[in-house]
């Protein structure tokens, strides 16, 4: 455990997260080590979600949710008060549930929708950009010839990498995915976890997930999350095969959800 | 029994049914009646004034209707350059208030600013005109009218005495009235908006604005447009408010400080009083034009409309 | 980097400032009028006003009680034309219609509601009033007839669709003939949400100025019967404010307080019926 605290990339203290009068996430402390996958399972309305938005501050954009404790991304914490979330949520992208590729634009403009925030770009870079991003999220050999058609035109599992190398292209160094695959078919859903596999080279990964084989296939850490609380975290291979608390085993067997 | 839907219709063997569901078809296709009445009521009354100046009627601008000269163009120039540059004050005022609602404040003030904006659209036309030209008419004269024409009397859109009645006040008691029509529409297509979109911009690290240039206008787009031109349709329309502000004046003029005269402008001063059968049967060619241009940016504007929120479950 | 990030914000504070000040640009002048309404409005309204009709031209005095009466006659006869047509339309389109035909005349209906009113006066003038030989409060009435059917139509049947499948079932299985399920069932327990349409159409058609113009005409008196012309409070605001005369500018405002509270207390009662559901 101390190996992982020591270069930990993402450090959540005692963070609590309500909505209105409901006590959504409590008292969470937990930390995330650069260049891993994280994984997070739980029962559906467990906060698992909560939790991971709360890292890039989405709840931010509602209005009801109040959040204390401290996120820390590299040992500084993102809610400070002088903190600004535009600044930070580019060093922590975001790939989400559904795929939300802009409807309006090209897959090209899609890409660098992000990059392009951030001042005129020239032409040749952004191409570089483009097909770095998407080669990188292997959509390349299937775009390539159609850059500039409609993103809406790609297939459900294009799209999901679509927006994953959207996130990419701005360069982030966390990567928060909520459940990214489970809108997903079962060989796009395969093409993603090889993605995340080969992105955590670069990219500390955290992962929402309520399939259980996924979080076994692609994590390298797992943490349990039950009615907000979190019941346990630790090495995968260990939380699958050896879990220390009753519930993580109830939940992991299959006895209880 | 087994329940079928309706449209099966097994036999019943009831006249009930048969007469209810009748009288609701006669009464349902009433509508498509209607507007089909409507054109061919409004045709067939102009015929006269067709057959007599044909397509003369719109490029001449001589209306004398003791002479029997019919020309339209006066009032179609008029209608146009009101309704367009209301429409160009209008949009950027009404979307910004739009997003103001949806994407600034909370629910709570958004909820209160639409409830004012339906109450300003909720105002009677002639309410409007009472207010134009009984109050903005003699402040325009006093004050905004030869301020305009002091410092830029030299362009020819500020060019003219100031009447206070004028193009000026038809064109912002145009502006007043069509805000609220774009705006608590451009509301529902913005509340269409699905947050994943939102989300999406602002996980890209987009700030509120670039979120909004990002995310919500491109994906509104269509039901935007949708709704700046049924407020075109309104505004071309429009009747009372513009006849009781507008000076009533059929000569061609591009500056905004003289008086004008619109289409339904000239319907309504002259129509019940027309001087002969031609005179009335040229007020209905004109409303013929009116008709037509106001069936087509509406048949455009709900097809954009329906594109958007039908897909999306709202209704506009 | 630090400047580019600057820049972004400083552009985000600007349009922020736009939008709010779009926004009080739009509801200024809603606060004018209604400072006018009620300063001009409550400084002319008297007694007189409901009792009396009007003056001859350049006499102080006088009210719009004819107007009054008139506007009330002529949306009674309209809700009596229009409100059948429209919730039996509705009806056809969400209990029986098939889907293409109904989509059809859900936008005739919304394209009927974008047809100019003034139109709407001229073609009913062609279609009445010429026959008849004279304008008429029935001319008047059917042009506001016409004005509030797509509205009813597209609000009723809104509220029809709301009424869950398995109510009409229910009364189905009991062996209820379809056409009194419809009126005893669905309509029923639609009712509140077609009172609120109904209530806000009502309130629309209330300040229609343009379609009486030549079918209601007005009338500086009494009058009652429906072949003949008839006074309108939003005819006589118009006519009132248009003339050369302070006094009748006065009557203008006192009439343009009591059209306005009218109409709000209309859709008030309606909002009140769309919540008490």
């Amino acid at each position: 455990m101390s190996e992982v605290t020591m270069d930990a990339k993402i450090t959540l203290e005692q963070l609590n997260v309500h909505f209105g009068t409901n006590h959504a996430v409590k008292d969470v402390t937990m930390t995330m080590a650069t260049n891993s996958v994280s994984a997070i399972i739980g029962p559906s309305g467990c906060g698992k979600s909560t939790v991971l938005r709360s890292i890039n501050r989405m709840h931010d954009l509602t209005p009801s949710a109040r959040v204390s404790g401290a996120i820390l991304l590299d040992g500084e914490n993102i809610y400070c008060k002088e903190c600004d979330p535009v600044t930070m949520r580019r060093r922590v992208g975001m790939v989400f549930q559904k795929p939300n590729p802009f409807p309006a634009m090209s897959i090209y403009d899609n890409v660098v929708a992000g990059y392009k925030l951030n001042g005129r770009a020239r032409r040749s870079e952004m191409d570089g950009i483009v097909e770095q991003s998407l080669q990188r999220v292997s959509l390349w050999d299937e775009v390539k010839d159609r850059l500039h058609v409609n993103a809406m035109q790609l297939s459900g599992g294009q799209q999901q990498r679509l927006c994953i190398a959207r996130t990419i292209a701005v360069c982030p160094e966390v990567i928060l995915m909520d459940e990214p695959c489970s809108a997903l078919d079962p060989i796009s859903t395969l093409k993603v976890e090889e993605l995340i596999d080969e992105l955590k080279e670069k990219y500390t990964i955290v992962i929402v997930t309520h399939n259980m084989q996924q979080a076994a296939r692609v994590s390298d850490t797992t943490a349990f999350f039950y009615l907000g609380e979190l019941i346990e975290m630790g090495d995968t291979k260990k939380i699958f095969t050896n879990p220390e608390k009753k519930q993580t085993e109830d939940y992991i067997t299959g006895r209880f959800g | 029994m087994i329940f079928l839907p309706p449209r099966w219709n097994i036999k019943r063997g009831l006249n009930g049914d048969f007469v209810f569901k009748g009288m609701t078809v006669l009464f349902a296709f009433s509508i498509l009646g209607i507007l089909l009445l409507m054109t061919v009521a409004m045709y067939r009354q102009s015929l006269p004034s067709l057959a007599k100046t044909g397509w003369s009627f719109i490029t001449a601008k001589e209306w004398d209707p003791v002479e029997g000269n019919f020309g339209a163009l006066p009032y179609i120039h008029g209608s146009l350059l009101s309704s367009l540059l209301s429409l160009a004050l209008a949009t950027p005022l009404s979307i910004a208030t739009a997003l103001f609602i949806t994407e600034v404040t909370n629910r709570r003030l958004g909820s209160m600013i639409a409830a004012l904006v339906e109450l300003l659209a909720a105002i009677p036309s002639v309410i409007y005109g009472l207010w134009g030209i009984l109050v903005m008419a003699p402040w325009l004269q006093r004050t905004v009218e030869p301020f305009l024409n002091d410092h830029f009397g030299s362009l020819p859109f500020f060019s003219g005495a100031p009447y206070g009645v004028s193009m000026l006040a038809a064109v912002l008691i145009l502006m007043i009235m069509i805000v609220p029509i774009i705006t608590s529409i451009t509301k529902e297509v913005l509340l269409a908006v699905p947050d994943s979109q939102r989300e999406a911009a602002i996980a890209l690290g987009a700030t509120r604005w670039e979120m909004i240039r990002m995310a919500v206008l491109p994906y509104g787009r269509s039901g935007i447009l949708g709704a700046v031109i049924l407020g075109l349709g309104r505004a071309i329309g429009e009747t009372m408010a513009v006849t009781m502000v507008i000076g009533n004046t059929p000569k061609i003029s591009w500056s905004l400080l003289d008086p004008g005269y619109t289409m339904p402008s000239v319907i309504a001063n002259e129509f019940a009083e027309a001087s002969s059968d031609l005179h009335a049967a040229a007020l209905m060619e004109i409303g013929l034009i009116l008709l037509v241009i106001t069936l087509v940016i509406n048949i455009m504007a709900r097809l954009l409309l329906w594109s958007v929120t039908r897909t999306a479950g709202g209704k506009a | 980097m630090m400047t580019a990030i600057l820049r972004r914000k400083m552009t985000n504070g600007l349009m922020m400032l736009a939008m709010l000040a779009a926004t009080v640009t739009v509801l200024v002048p809603l606060g004018l009028i209604f400072f006018y309404i009620l300063k001009m409005g409550f400084s002319s309204i008297n007694l007189d006003l409901f009792t009396q009709i009007p003056k001859p031209p350049g006499e102080v005095g006088g009210g719009m009680a004819n107007g009054i009466i008139g506007s009330g006659l002529l949306i009674g006869v309209a809700s009596l034309i229009g409100l059948p047509l429209g919730i039996f339309g509705a009806v056809y389109l969400s209990e029986y219609g098939t889907s293409r035909i109904s989509t059809m005349i859900r936008f005739s209906a919304d394209v009927l509601s974008g047809v100019p009113s003034i139109i709407t006066g001229m073609v009913v003038y062609g279609l009445v009033v010429v026959p008849m030989k004279g304008f008429s409060a029935l001319a008047g009435s059917l042009a506001l007839a016409l004005i509030m059917i797509p509205i009813v139509l597209r609000t009723t049947e809104e509220q029809l669709k709301m009424v869950p499948m398995t109510l009409r079932e229910a009364s189905l299985a009991l062996g209820v003939p379809l056409w009194r399920t419809t009126l005893k069932v669905t309509l029923k327990s639609a009712l509140k949400g077609i009172v609120t349409g109904v209530l806000l159409a009502v309130a629309r058609v209330a300040g229609e100025t343009a379609p009486l113009l030549f079918t209601a005409l007005g009338n500086m008196f009494w009058s009652h019967k429906l072949n003949e012309p008839i006074a309108a409070l939003p005819l006589q605001i118009f006519n009132f404010a248009i003339s050369p005369y302070d006094d009748w500018h006065r009557l203008a405002w006192g009439g343009a307080l009591v059209l306005v509270t009218l109409m709000f207390s209309l859709s008030l009662l309606a909002r009140w019926f769309g919540r008490a559901r």
